[in-house]
């Protein structure tokens, strides 16, 4: 067995998960199974290969990302990022309280 | 007036001009089929009438003044729903987006707009492009309009579905380990995936954001390679867009396939492909050949890993990607006292169960203790797919290969068990994971008339290529062979 019931729980307090018991001994089965069958990489010898972090980077020819100039631009936007906000007193976003005192 | 799968984008164009048809008609009879079908296939999710018509209406009064029409004037296009689309509801097939109305436009979007495309509406799709099947929509399943029983593929399945059903000429999808090829497949057209970085992914909503690609879903080679070409291109909004020049597809479509080297890597056609599907992309290479195509066995040692490397890589990046939705700044919020307690609150109650099985997994593999085991090794075996398909490349130009191991399976068929769907993707993870352009395009049909697809790999930014040997199959004739 590769993941517990507490690995499950601990995955889904850093995800920010709340699963219901049903779902939480669901995923722990379901995790588990896909594990066990990632686990095949582990067969490989990666010793001496370098991770491929991004893609055309690996491209000889394209060894830089392409970056804009880091000049300002206008970006009046603020009003209609707000309408989406489930709460919003402007210019916030309204959550609940965080500091208690 | 045409059948339904007789419009193409040349088509619309000789039917505008010929003023056979306005685009305010042909808009209107679009939206007529998807209301005369839509309740049976479930492809779109919501349409944009007002935009359409204002659209159409500026075709109509360019023609009406004899201007000059810009090259997909009055096409009626479906956009997959986790594509950006200014005040169009997109909810990526979640219920945590149910609302969400965004305040601009992809960069694909924008620019078949601008090149006079008409967009219909949002097509649906697996939860944030999730899935396989578009069983996992938070807004019910797509049937295949090819087999009603049968899933259209996924996670592009909406967008699939509607161009096979004649209720768009084209459709966008996005492509993360085959999510337009498969579907394509599934229902009996062309799936179009660019290399990756080929087409801005501004305002696509991501999942994994080194694997998402946008593409088109067509009925011919042709449409497919007119949209690539417009949404092509460098944007200064997606720093991972590519800054090499876009060549006109179009010139090279009709050179013959004399000569060009087809590489058939061997292991694709080993244990767990269905024997009609093998049959048909054997025949489909053997058609290749007699066009004056090199057949060329090939071996690319890593592919038994790539489904394990995909499903890491993939769920990292989504759940990095999808730690924004907490309920604050768009989307759901459940209520509650506590900031942290709505966080958890909010993505228990909008996320479906499998964008939340990927979350954890994502989550597992990246977490203290895992991550050089499982992310950072399976980002070396990456190197080591990509590292096949360039020593690949050195010997054949193109990759020929089934585009899924089956045909379109039956709803509800392998949504009990999560790996098994997974591992239908085998032979379109390896070309996302080395970011190389693919196209699947039909390749005949099984004996009880479901839809097989055949995929062509070509190295990067050789959309061209690509293009070139479908547009070869297609002429003689492959599609129905």
């Amino acid at each position: 067995m590769k993941i517990s019931r507490e690995d499950v729980l601990r995955v889904a307090e850093l995800a920010h998960l709340e699963l219901t018991p049903e779902e939480i001994e669901l995923y722990r089965g379901q995790l588990d199974e896909i594990l066990s069958y990632i686990g095949k990489l582990e067969k490989l010898d990666v010793s001496n290969v370098e991770p491929m972090a991004q893609v055309l980077f690996a491209r000889p020819s394209n060894d830089q990302p392409e970056l804009r100039d880091d000049t300002l631009v206008p970006c009046d936007i603020a009003d209609a990022v707000l309408a989406q906000a489930p709460d919003a007193a402007k210019p916030f976003f309204r959550v609940p309280r965080v500091i208690e005192r | 007036m045409s059948t339904a799968a007789s419009w193409t984008i040349s088509a619309v164009r000789d039917a505008l001009r010929s003023k056979e048809i306005s685009a305010r008609e042909l808009t209107k009879d679009f939206f007529a089929r998807i209301d005369n079908r839509n309740r049976q296939l479930n492809a779109f999710l919501a349409l944009s009438v007002d935009r359409a018509f204002a659209q159409a209406d500026r075709i109509d009064a360019m023609i009406a003044k004899g201007d000059a029409l810009p090259p997909l004037a009055g096409v009626p296009i479906a956009v997959k729903d986790v594509i950006s689309t200014r005040d169009v509801t997109t909810t990526c097939g979640s219920k945590i987006l149910e609302t969400y109305v965004p305040p601009y436009d992809a960069t694909a979007v924008e620019r078949l707009e601008r090149a006079g495309a008409v967009i219909l509406g949002k097509t649906n799709c697996d939860e944030f492009a999730m899935g396989s099947s578009n069983e996992n929509s938070a807004y019910g399943p797509v049937r295949n309009p090819v087999a009603l029983d049968r899933v259209p593929g996924g996670s592009s399945g909406g967008s699939a579905a509607a161009v096979a059903a004649g209720l768009a000429v084209a459709a966008l999808g996005t492509d993360t380990g085959g999510s337009i090829r498969q579907p394509g497949a599934c229902c009996g057209i062309l799936g179009m995936m660019p290399t990756y970085g080929r087409v801005s992914r501004y305002g696509l909503i991501a999942f994994a954001s080194s694997l998402d690609r946008i593409g088109p879903l067509t009925q011919n080679v042709t449409d497919a390679a007119v949209l690539t070409a417009i949404m092509a291109g460098h944007d200064p909004n997606d720093s991972t867009s590519a800054g090499v020049p876009v060549p006109d597809y179009g010139a090279q479509l009709e050179s013959p396939l004399q000569g060009i080297r087809i590489g058939v890597p061997e292991d694709y056609f080993g244990e767990g492909l269905d024997p009609e599907v093998r049959e048909k992309v054997l025949a489909g290479i053997a058609l290749l050949e007699k066009l004056g195509a090199k057949r060329i066995p090939l071996q690319m040692p890593h592919t038994d890993y790539a489904i394990a490397t995909y499903y890491i890589v993939a769920t990292a990046e989504a759940s990095s990607n999808l730690a924004r939705y907490d309920g604050v700044r768009y989307g759901l919020r459940v209520p509650s006292a506590n900031l942290r307690e709505m966080y958890k609150k909010t993505r228990e109650r909008g996320f479906g169960p499998e964008v939340k099985r990927r979350i954890m997994l994502g989550t597992y593999v990246l977490s203290a203790g895992y991550y050089d085991a499982y992310y950072l090794r399976a980002q070396k075996v990456r190197s080591l797919i990509a590292r096949d398909f360039s020593d690949a490349f050195q010997k054949v130009d193109a990759i020929i290969t089934p585009t899924a191991p089956t045909p379109a399976f039956r709803l509800g068929e392998k949504t009990a068990d999560p790996l098994q769907m997974y591992l239908a993707d085998i032979y379109t993870v390896t070309g996302s994971l080395a970011g190389v352009p693919g196209i699947s395009v039909p390749c005949g049909k099984t004996k009880a008339g479901l839809p097989i697809g055949m995929q062509i790999l070509a190295p990067h930014f050789e959309e061209g290529r690509v293009l070139r040997l479908a547009r070869g199959f297609e002429k003689a004739g492959g599609f129905t062979i």
